[in-house]
């Protein structure tokens, strides 16, 4: 009875979606079905949409039942870009999984607005260490109720509440990164973001200058982040239509309100992350956030910042929405260089500082540490041990992490302090990783005139191909021959089955092409395009010409196959019923992958002394051929002086005689 | 301009021009020898000094210790050299991983289009490793490349010093760019593949594998020769492909560290010395910069860092020399001076810009720029353009002459365009065969005649040369008429403007080649008519061809070198040099043998047919 309910709701469900997903529909829908049991609420409490996770388990009927339904809309594209907005909330959804799997959180506490925090720890593959930050403020209030205004701000900082009121944000997504995310030694991060800053926002569509606001927007983001967004102009902002779908509630699809920009040379320091910290309710005073010492984060290999802002459902019905606001912080630190060579860490040594209590005003506070590899205790030794062990599927593997909760009081121990250590027992030079999904970028050729930009997109799956999407913004002072697009899959022709390319404007806006490429198992897919280097004028270089401009990452976003579902053996540890037919929910997952960002060198003067000389000289050259040339080519002839008027009067004279003249 | 557009006083003028011609003629060539040779005189250069504002004052301390333990693993790395036969692969690349790279390893394979006797080798197959080490927080837009090439005889303590030096740089917090630490083999057709693979072009058609990882835009890239383990001086080795030069701030970098680092250092092998003002040291210096000249004008790269320059990444190579000394330096010194000069070059925002790329040095600490060694060359091409000068007024005086003969004469049209240009195509055709034909006919040549490969190659090329010196006689007989008066200046006005043009932009690319066929040519180019005597001019011109400047270049270089050499030798040297110079071009895109073969060979077979004008 349960599951045919389950099923009929994610139906209903899903129609509602794929249709303009009006809050009405929802409403209907819940009335005809009984109220929920506690399994139900349970399955919708994972994700932030509660529809959500139903529809995923129906993704098998997903094409089947929507086509007739978008048969106006028949496009294979489109079908996959809705699919990959969804999936890419399923992916974020699972990450929220590990926190919210305990019974606590359905007790929602009376007043409005909550707080949790957690910390991930994750040893990677190389041996570094991958610290993953979560703060989420859920606020169960609607910023756009007409005739209400929101003026009273408890969990939610209000600075970035007011940014959404007033320009009437729908999403917004902005990361902050200093350093490249290397997936062949790390594998795939929970959050990725390309290096220097990245900034996407979905407007609502009651906005009519779109542009205006973005702008206003920037600057103001800009002021609030202490970084150069003001830099975000028409020249490097794109629309994208497939590429970055909404992550929140509602259906808006039309381009018109989306912006997205990059600035990969957006340097990320301390006053990014203090602003970014005073974001935070207990702000860096209490809880998680006592860990982030500015001088240890930037002590690493990697770091990220984010803030994302979208809307939720309030509650499974999703009657009401409410908002959330998440902000994330990714580390890694290098064990070699910091560690002199000893590989053990603790949340000291990589801090600075250990946790004493959690953020008072968190409804919840934990530490996981990823032990997946590490069940008998082999590869490396945790202490203090955690008793709690909690199993989630993260990124299509399904990992298993060891909990520390912050509101327990017997987790710190009698020494009231929690210093979570880490000692390695090997030490092995680990392999390169071979990701599923992962891409790559340069430029080639030589000489300042043309080059090509190749990028490689590599699936590594042994027998499944999957498409991913493709976008690329290239600065117009690249001129991109698109008639020289190639894509290539093992040496040969791979037609990609959207391409959506929208020309440069000369100092006004960016090339922006985004293709849906379908990658062969076991393939390295080549995309190549040449381009020529366009000669600025001598107010547009930059301060430093001869460093090049840089040109920001493309992005890959695909479904990649999860390695559960590759996975055939596990049925020793899983019970038998459980794994015969591959588990839809795990099948795949949404990834988004950054390419590296190009420096490239365009054809640059000599801003020095030199210059003026060569200008000079040839000036002076100029000159000098010139009045040379033009006495080669002139031919001189002595002209006669003209005749005086006596000799004239007498030439005429002469003439009427018939004499001739002198 | 006035002075010219006043007929009389421009009839002056070309007077006193045509008059004074010939001496101006040897005055402009003495003086621009003259001016060349003052070039090397101390007082006249200027001192070399940091430009780069980045690399200049910042201070950087050295602190590598593992000078012992790099050649240990240098010695380890010969062993299994040994042990494998070639570059030991596997070996190399968990050497790598276990200082903390991230290793890739690139194969390639080319066949040289005639085997290299010099380097015995005809079918190269080989692999190159090469180990990243990511900057932290450096988003790979930026690196910096240090190899060591991998060479049957020796180089293994470079090898050494290149993983010591990877294990210590991994160690360290300050890199902004990624260093690439790369292991080639076949020295440089090794660096020409994985040039071509990291940049993705293919320019001689050597078959290789692509590079899975890479680090940006390359800014610098230095190469290390060693060969044994402790060295008396550092030999900087600056000339690369075409005669390309890296930035001088590469070169006074390297001084700059010597000199704290007390490293004696060396340019062209040649110390410097301080008593400039004495004989002895100006022709010290004048050794040191004619050396740079030839070797600049061989248009080879002479390091395995001369393949870079195409790419635009300043390179330079650093051999470490063992000679007697008694002062020795030992392996960790010299890791501290690259590791001081990679700190630097990590200093960098800008690609190296700020300095000279146009330059002579006659030694480490003076430098001659391009603006004080060019009026040397003009002052030799200044021959030609008076030259082409006097002809012009002499044919434009003997135009109304023909005018006035025209009543008698049957003669067509008086140049004649066919008679000028006849020779021109015939002595270009001839110069299409010289580069082609010697690798086309090769089997041909090895099936007919006992030689081998490479000296078929090499008499074909000698003999296509010595058979364009029979063209005049063929070409004649191939035009209608007879050669006129008029035609020879009309033939020689072409050909010294082809000259003149063709040395100058030989010269803004590698003056120093531009200068040494300039020096040979010029004199030919002026005083060539079909009236001086045939036989004495013949052989003069034979002499000054460019074949014969190649030949005394080889004498004077190992003159130079200090290693005189016989006639015989010599020969075979040259013949080595024959060979040498076409492999360049085929396997790395050296343009001099083309320059040779295609255009200036041409151009003195029109001043050859000059000679024999009927």
């Amino acid at each position: 009875m349960t599951s045919r309910r389950c099923i009929l709701l994610s139906v209903v469900l899903l129609w509602c979606i794929t249709h303009a997903s009006s809050e009405k529909q929802l409403k209907i829908t819940e009335d005809k079905n009984k109220p929920p049991t506690d399994v139900d609420r349970s399955l919708s409490e994972k994700s932030p949409e509660g529809q959500l996770h139903a529809q995923k388990s129906e993704e098998t009927r997903d094409t089947s039942k929507a086509e007739p339904d978008q048969a106006e809309k028949a496009k294979s594209e489109k079908q996959f870009a809705s699919k990959e907005a969804d999936v890419n909330r399923d992916d974020i959804s699972d990450q929220q999984g590990k926190g919210v799997n305990d019974e606590a959180e359905f007790k929602r506490p009376l007043a409005k607005d909550q707080f949790q925090e957690e910390l991930v720890i994750k040893p990677l593959p190389s041996g570094d260490i991958y610290s993953s930050f979560q703060f989420r403020t859920r606020w169960d209030i609607d910023f756009f109720q007409p005739g209400k205004k929101v003026s009273h701000y408890r969990l939610f900082p209000k600075s970035l509440g007011q940014l959404i009121s007033k320009f009437s944000v729908r999403e917004l997504h902005i990361s902050f990164t200093q350093g490249y995310w290397r997936t062949m030694q790390w594998g795939q991060p929970f959050l990725p973001a390309p290096p220097g800053a990245e900034l996407w926002v979905w407007f609502q569509d009651t906005v009519t200058d779109v542009d205006g606001a973005w702008k206003e927007l920037t600057n103001v983001i800009s002021g609030i982040f202490c970084a150069s967004l003001n830099f975000i102009d028409t020249t490097n902002t794109v629309q994208p239509t497939a590429s970055f779908r909404s992550l929140g509630v509602g259906n808006v699809t039309d381009q018109k309100f989306l912006r997205y920009a990059l600035l990969p040379r957006e340097i990320v320091c301390t006053e990014n992350l203090t602003p970014w910290k005073k974001l935070l309710p207990c702000g860096s005073k209490a809880g998680l956030a006592v860990l982030l010492k500015s001088e240890k984060l930037f002590h690493s290999s990697f770091f990220s910042q984010a803030v994302h802002i979208r809307p939720i459902c309030q509650d499974w019905q999703c009657r009401t929405m409410a908002w959330e606001l998440r902000q994330t912080l990714n580390v890694v630190f290098d064990l070699y260089t910091t560690g002199q060579n000893k590989k053990e860490w603790s949340l000291f040594k990589m801090f600075s500082r250990t946790l004493t209590e959690a953020c008072p005003l968190a409804s919840s506070s934990k530490v996981y540490i990823d032990v997946t590899d590490n069940p008998q205790g082999e590869l490396f030794e945790l202490h203090p041990s955690s008793a709690t062990l909690n199993q989630a599927v993260v990124l299509g593997d399904r990992r298993t992490y060891a909990v520390y909760d912050l509101k327990m009081m017997d987790t710190f121990g009698s020494l009231r302090t929690l210093n979570i250590v880490l000692r390695w027992k090997t030490s092995s030079g680990a392999d390169m990783l071979r990701p599923l999904l992962h891409g790559e970028r340069y430029v080639a050729g030589y000489g300042l005139q043309t080059g090509e930009i190749h990028t490689l997109i590599s699936n590594n799956h042994p027998y499944r191909a999957f498409p991913v999407l493709l976008l690329d913004v290239v600065p117009w002072y690249l001129r991109m021959y698109i008639h020289t697009l190639i894509v290539t899959s093992k040496a040969l022709p791979n037609k990609p089955s959207y391409i959506h390319y929208q020309p440069s404007k000369d100092r006004v806006r960016p090339h922006l092409l985004e293709m849906l490429i379908q990658l062969p198992p076991n393939s390295v897919t080549e995309v190549t395009v040449q381009f020529e280097r366009a000669l600025l004028k001598w107010t547009e270089y930059t301060p430093d010409p001869n460093h090049g401009l840089y040109v920001g990452s493309s992005v890959i976003s695909g479904l990649v196959p999860s390695v559960v579902a590759m996975d055939t053996n596990s049925s020793q540890e899983y019970p038998l019923f459980s794994t015969f037919f591959p588990c839809k929910e795990e099948s795949s997952y949404f990834v988004r992958v950054y390419t590296e960002p190009l420096l490239v060198n365009l054809p640059t003067p000599d801003f020095s002394m030199p210059y003026n000389v060569i200008c000079l000289t040839c000036t002076v050259v100029a000159v000098g051929y010139g009045s040379l040339y033009n006495l080669l080519t002139r031919t001189f002839q002595v002209e006669e002086p003209s005749p005086g008027l006596v000799k004239r009067l007498a030439n005429v004279i002469r003439y009427f005689r018939g004499v001739p003249p002198l | 301009m006035g002075l010219l557009s006043d007929p009389n006083r421009r009839r002056a003028l070309t007077t006193l021009l045509t008059r004074l011609n010939t001496p101006l003629c040897v005055v402009c060539y003495l003086a621009g020898v003259a001016w060349f040779m003052g070039l090397a005189f101390q007082p006249f250069t200027l001192r070399t000094y940091m430009s780069e504002n980045a690399m200049g004052s910042t201070m950087v301390e050295e602190h590598f210790p593992a000078g012992e333990r790099a050649l240990a693993m240098g010695r380890e790395f010969s062993a299994h050299k040994k042990q494998a036969g070639g570059m030991p692969v596997d070996w190399l690349v968990k050497a790598m991983q276990a200082k903390g790279l991230e290793v890739f390893t690139q194969s390639f394979s080319r066949t040289l289009p005639f085997p290299d006797e010099n380097k015995e080798r005809y079918m190269v197959r080989g692999t190159n490793v090469y180990g990243i080490l990511r900057a932290p927080r450096a988003p790979r837009t930026e690196s910096l490349v240090f190899s060591a090439p991998c060479s049957p005889q020796g180089n293994d303590q470079a090898v050494g010093l290149l993983l010591g030096l990877a294990q210590y740089f991994r160690g360290q917090i300050y890199w902004a760019k990624d260093i690439i630490f790369l292991v080639n083999e076949h020295d440089l057709i090794g660096m020409q593949a994985w040039l071509e693979g990291y940049h993705h072009t293919n320019s001689t058609g050597m078959s290789w594998t692509p590079l899975h990882g890479r680090g940006g835009s390359i800014q610098a890239a230095l190469t290390l020769e060693l060969s044994s383990d402790v060295i008396t001086s550092l030999d900087l080795v600056l000339e690369g492909l075409n005669g390309q030069l890296p930035n001088l701030d590469l070169a006074n970098l390297f001084y700059a560290f010597c000199q704290k680092i007390n490293v004696l250092c060396t340019i062209q092998g040649k110390l410097q010395r301080n008593d400039w003002d004495s004989v002895a040291g100006y022709s010290h210096a004048v050794q040191t910069m004619l050396l740079m000249v030839l070797k600049q004008a061989s248009g080879r790269p002479w390091g395995d860092h001369g393949l870079f320059l195409r790419y635009h990444v300043e390179a330079a190579t650093i051999r470490g020399i063992n000679s007697f000394r008694q002062y020795k330096t030992d392996a960790t010194t010299v890791g501290r001076l690259i590791e001081g000069m990679y700190r630097k070059l990590n200093n960098l925002l800008e690609r190296l810009h700020q300095s000279y790329f146009f330059y002579l040095l006659p030694s480490l600490s003076h430098f001659v720029s391009i603006g004080y060694y060019m009026p040397a060359f003009g002052l030799l091409i200044l021959i030609p353009l008076l030259r082409a000068l006097d002809l012009w007024v002499q044919l434009e005086g003997a135009a109304p002459a023909a005018v006035d003969g025209l009543v008698d004469g049957e003669q067509p049209s008086s140049p004649g365009f066919l008679s000028v240009m006849t020779p021109v195509v015939i002595s270009h055709l001839t110069g299409v065969a010289l580069y082609t034909l010697p690798v086309l006919a090769q089997q041909a040549a090895v099936e007919h005649f006992p030689v081998s490969e490479t000296e078929a190659v090499v008499l074909t090329a000698i003999a296509i040369y010595t058979a364009g010196l029979a063209l005049p006689h063929n070409t004649h007989r191939v035009l209608s008429g007879q050669g006129t008066e008029e035609g020879w200046r009309v033939l020689k006005l072409v050909a010294v403007l082809y000259m003149a043009v063709l040395l100058a932009c030989t010269a803004l690319i590698n003056f120093s080649l531009g200068f040494i066929l300039a020096l040979t040519l010029v004199p030919v180019a002026a005083f060539i008519t079909p009236h001086v005597p045939r036989i004495p001019s013949a052989l003069a011109m034979v002499l000054l061809s460019p074949a014969c400047t190649l030949l005394f270049s080889v004498f004077v270089y190992q003159e130079l070198q200090e290693t005189p050499v016989s006639l015989l030798d010599g020969w075979s040297l040259f013949l080595s040099v024959i060979s040498q110079g076409i492999l360049d071009h085929n396997l790395y895109g050296s343009l001099v043998y083309p320059l040779i073969s295609l255009l200036v060979y041409p151009c003195w077979l029109l001043l050859w047919n000059i000679l024999f004008w009927k």
